[in-house]
């Protein structure tokens, strides 16, 4: 069989998988967050009949189809793709597994893209407020799916609700309950779901900031400045509070994963919280810079004084309990991620509070540089949420079910390396194709800007009696 | 009625209702290089599917969602053993749903052109491509003692999958040139159903000889009578089409697409992925299956649920009845959402 540059089937499937995930999340934060966003705004033209509203709703609409499109269509990959990469894994798991799977599609999908075509097609075929419901059902959709996906997620962190059957060799399922109501689930359903706030508010500033440099339209772009400003703020505050319990939850069912994040060797009582370190992170030599005493006990037990487990001691007791091995994830990667999740996280929250408060009662900024920061600032939540993620899924290593089993049982044993190299390279390549039409879209639609009174109001005029008259359509592909 | 066998109709019948929505948008889109001689007109044509293929995409979502949860082996063994069919399958899905929502956005004649490709062939490679897999599925592949695929792509390129891939990919195509018939106005209209006459015809011929050869070598007797019917549901919709009734040549090829899917699982049954090296080693409803446990829970979501999105797919179908003709495509550009 080839060997690809010293890299088997198993590292190749592993590195699609990172790239077609953090891909299709890329797409993700922003329709759960903008297809609200989108919903409130057509909510609010409809309550105060403000045509501004209107007209906002239209050009995020637009924004947000460009937006969705690639969403979708990446999110298929993921669904294929543990069959085709990992159907040993598929094997182990699929009992309880596949539930969640199928519950997302049955459930949410089903809502979010039957709706969305209604949504987008049906401004002149509906009555407004039936129209309008169609937004919500697209919101209520994307937010479900992203329930169902991380409760099988949160599965491969905390199993629960399962039996093992020898015989089969599997994991079978025994309370389906459980499995929704996983502690982890539970937890990391408001994190996520809050992120996508942050990045849908912070791409809404960034957005309405372009127009204000240029000061056009502003009676469009005002209010939903102040809408992304609102949304990025309450989430930035929602992220730290659910972090938090996120963050026990994840010490007390996966102690290695909270080590790593700290590059902690030795288990210590008021462990501290490094917030940069120089060096390597091999737990003698590396230099921290700015300890913060006794945050990570915090944010582990609740305690500024509670005992937070080692690497090393953990890796023994592995050792003891599920025979001998390398229980150590990448350290310097969970190290990283797990800061770079926070800051630029953090980044975006304060950007949104600097440009509230420049904004403040019709303030307008004048520095040059300001609008162009605030803009590229939109990437800092896509930053985060790639970081976030990926600390989540390589701090587990290297299990892919933790404590049950391992990554590198889960690969297709016989799908060769060949294949996999063509699918990778393939899949690459059209989404970097696609990214870079994808983006030149958005910025074009941006520089547009929104429709003009007349236009948004002709385009969404509701059916008449004279129901088929052959008016044009009010939105055509 | 065991579960095992609740959950075999259950895939099947997703398969099979992917099948008849897809077929028909796939065929919409393999047709439009055929049909629309200028951008209105190929604009009429996409917006016939532009607010549903999405919906209908959803479809083989849920059925890979279902086969994974109620039959893991048969979703590992399939996906993993027909990986590169599946792969050529997703480039197919990915280019053709961006070229949907992307190619109004952009007015040059290019941009245009290059989407139109997109589109038509992310049509075109899945509706050969699934008549190839189900074949495959039906005849089946050489498997191991682990079930895992021992053969590699030229395998599954064998005539009787080929075979299996151009009568869907001509099914599928009559089927959208009947709903064009039935969805568009005017000449554009008359001219799909004349198109519609001549592929069915073609259809005719590989679908024949696939289902015979489906039924001689691996057929049962509730899968002669299907086969029977689905060729009969063809010809009626041929003479339909002839006669100018749109929407009953369109419920004809439905028919005939719903009919030769169900023979084809007719045929399987009750294996899911026979194995063509050691029978011992092939898949059947059984030993392929989830826990009842699992498949109880799939059922009760299933009832619940599935009613419910046919009913919310089913208006939107009603929601835009009205025919769309080249009259309806706002000129010039395309306009706000
Ligand atoms: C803008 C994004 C963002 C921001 C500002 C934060 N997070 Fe986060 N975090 C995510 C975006 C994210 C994420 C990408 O959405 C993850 C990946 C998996 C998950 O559930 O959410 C995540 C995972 C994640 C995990 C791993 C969960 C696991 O492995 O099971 C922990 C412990 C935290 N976060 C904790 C925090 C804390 C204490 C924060 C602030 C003080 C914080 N996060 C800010
Ligand atoms: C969208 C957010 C997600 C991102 C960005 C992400 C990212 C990643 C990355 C980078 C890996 C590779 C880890 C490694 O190889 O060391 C991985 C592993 C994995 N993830 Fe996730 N993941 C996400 C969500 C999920 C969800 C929701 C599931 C399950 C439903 C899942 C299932 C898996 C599986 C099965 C693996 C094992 C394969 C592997 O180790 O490469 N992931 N993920
Ligand atoms: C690796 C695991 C994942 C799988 C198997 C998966 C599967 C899918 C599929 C099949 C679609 C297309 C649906 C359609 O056609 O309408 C999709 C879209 C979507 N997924 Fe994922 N997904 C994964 C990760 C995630 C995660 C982690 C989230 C959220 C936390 C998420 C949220 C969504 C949402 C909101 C959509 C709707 C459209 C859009 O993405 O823009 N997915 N996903």
């Amino acid at each position: 069989m080839h060997d690809w540059g010293g890299m088997d089937v198993l590292d190749l499937a592993r590195i699609q998988f990172g790239v077609t995930t953090v891909y299709h999340f890329l797409f993700v934060p922003v329709t759960i967050g903008l297809s609200l966003l989108v919903a409130i705004l057509q909510t609010l033209w409809r309550t105060t009949g403000k045509t501004a509203y209107l007209r906002a709703t239209k050009f995020w609409g637009k924004l947000f189809l460009i937006n969705i499109a690639m969403g979708v269509v990446t999110g298929i990959v993921q669904e294929f793709q543990f069959g085709m990469n990992w159907s040993a894994y598929s094997r182990f798991v699929g009992d309880v597994f596949g539930a969640p799977l199928a519950f997302e599609a049955l459930v949410a999908f089903f809502l979010e893209s039957t709706f969305l075509g209604i949504w987008i097609f049906g401004w002149d075929r509906l009555k407004p407020g039936l129209h309008l419901a169609c937004i919500w059902m697209v919101a209520l959709g994307s937010t479900a799916s992203a329930y169902f996906i991380l409760a099988a997620n949160a599965f491969m962190q905390n199993p629960v609700g399962y039996q093992i059957n020898e015989t089969a060799g599997r994991a079978e399922l025994t309370d389906f309950g459980a499995v929704l109501t996983n502690p982890v689930v539970l937890a990391a359903f408001p994190h996520t779901v809050f992120a996508a706030w942050l990045t849908a508010g912070t791409v809404v500033i960034a957005v309405s900031g372009y127009h204000f440099m240029h000061r056009r339209d502003l009676e469009v772009h005002r209010p939903a400045m102040r809408l992304g400003i609102l949304t990025s703020v309450v989430a930035g505050v929602g992220l730290v509070l659910s972090g938090d319990p996120l963050g026990k939850v994840m010490t007390a069912t996966q102690p290695m994963k909270m080590a790593a994040a700290e590059a902690l060797y030795q288990t210590t009582y008021n462990a501290p919280f490094s917030v940069l370190t120089i060096g390597p992170l091999d737990g003698r030599t590396g230099t921290p810079i700015i300890e913060i005493p006794g945050l990570l006990s915090f944010l582990g037990t609740g305690s500024f004084q509670g005992r937070v487990e080692g690497i090393n001691d953990l890796n023994a007791q592995y050792n003891a309990l599920y025979g001998p091995g390398d229980y150590i994830p990448y350290i310097p990667l969970t190290y990283w991620s797990f800061r770079l999740m926070i800051g630029f996280g953090m980044l975006a929250v304060a950007m949104a509070v600097i440009v509230w408060w420049s904004t403040r009662r019709g303030r307008m900024p004048t520095h040059r540089l300001f609008w162009p920061t605030a803009m590229w600032m939109a990437l800092t939540p896509f930053l985060a949420n790639s970081a976030g993620w990926l600390f989540t899924e390589m701090g587990r290593q290297p299990w892919v079910v933790f404590s049950l089993f391992q990554t590198s049982e889960g690969v297709s044993p016989r799908v060769g390396a060949t294949t996999v190299v063509i699918s990778l390279i393939g899949f690459t390549l059209v989404y970097l194709v696609l990214a870079v039409i994808a983006l030149k879209l958005f910025i074009k639609f941006v520089k547009a800007g929104p429709p003009s009174e007349e236009d948004a109001l002709a385009s969404s005029r509701p059916p008449d009696d004279s129901d088929d008259a052959d008016r044009p359509m009010a939105f055509a592909y | 009625m065991e579960l095992t066998t609740i959950w075999f109709i259950a895939v099947a019948v997703l398969f099979t209702g992917y099948f008849i929505l897809e077929g028909f948008d796939f065929g919409v889109g393999a047709l439009l290089p055929v049909l629309g001689r200028d951008d209105r007109e190929r604009r009429a044509l996409i917006n016939t599917i532009g607010p549903v293929w999405d919906g209908n995409e959803v479809w083989i979502i849920t059925a890979g969602g279902a086969m994974f949860a109620a039959f893991p082996h048969w979703y590992a063994s399939l996906f993993s053993g027909f990986y590169l069919l599946l792969f050529a399958i997703l480039l197919a899905l990915i280019v053709r749903g961006v070229a949907f929502e992307y190619r109004g956005k952009g007015e040059t004649a290019r941009w245009r052109r290059n989407w139109d490709r997109c589109i038509w062939v992310g049509s075109v490679v899945p509706a050969f491509l699934w008549g190839t897999v189900m074949a495959n599925i039906v005849r089946g592949v050489p498997l191991d003692e682990n079930f895992d695929y021992t053969g590699s792509i030229w395998g599954l390129l064998n005539g009787y999958a080929l075979l299996g891939g151009l009568t869907t990919l001509l099914l599928f195509a009559t089927h959208g040139a009947y709903f064009l018939h039935l969805k568009t106005a005017g000449e554009l209209s008359e001219r799909a159903r004349a198109l519609g006459l001549r592929l069915g015809a073609a259809a005719a011929v590989p679908a024949l000889v696939f289902l015979i050869w489906t039924q001689a070598s691996f057929g049962s007797g509730v899968s002669l009578v299907l086969i029977v019917l689905a060729v009969l549901a063809l010809v009626a919709g041929l003479a339909l089409d002839f006669t100018g009734r749109g929407g009953w040549a369109f419920a004809a090829t439905a028919l005939t697409i719903g009919l030769a899917s169900a023979a084809l699982f007719c045929a399987l049954w009750p294996d899911v992925l026979p194995s063509t090296s050691d029978p011992a080693n092939g898949l059947n409803r059984e030993n392929a299956a989830a826990t009842d446990k699992t498949l109880g829970i799939m059922t009760w979501a299933a009832l619940v649920f599935l009613p419910i999105v046919l009913l919310y797919q089913g208006w939107t179908y009603w929601v835009f009845r009205r025919r769309v003709s080249v009259d309806h495509i706002p000129a010039g550009k395309a306009v706000a959402s």
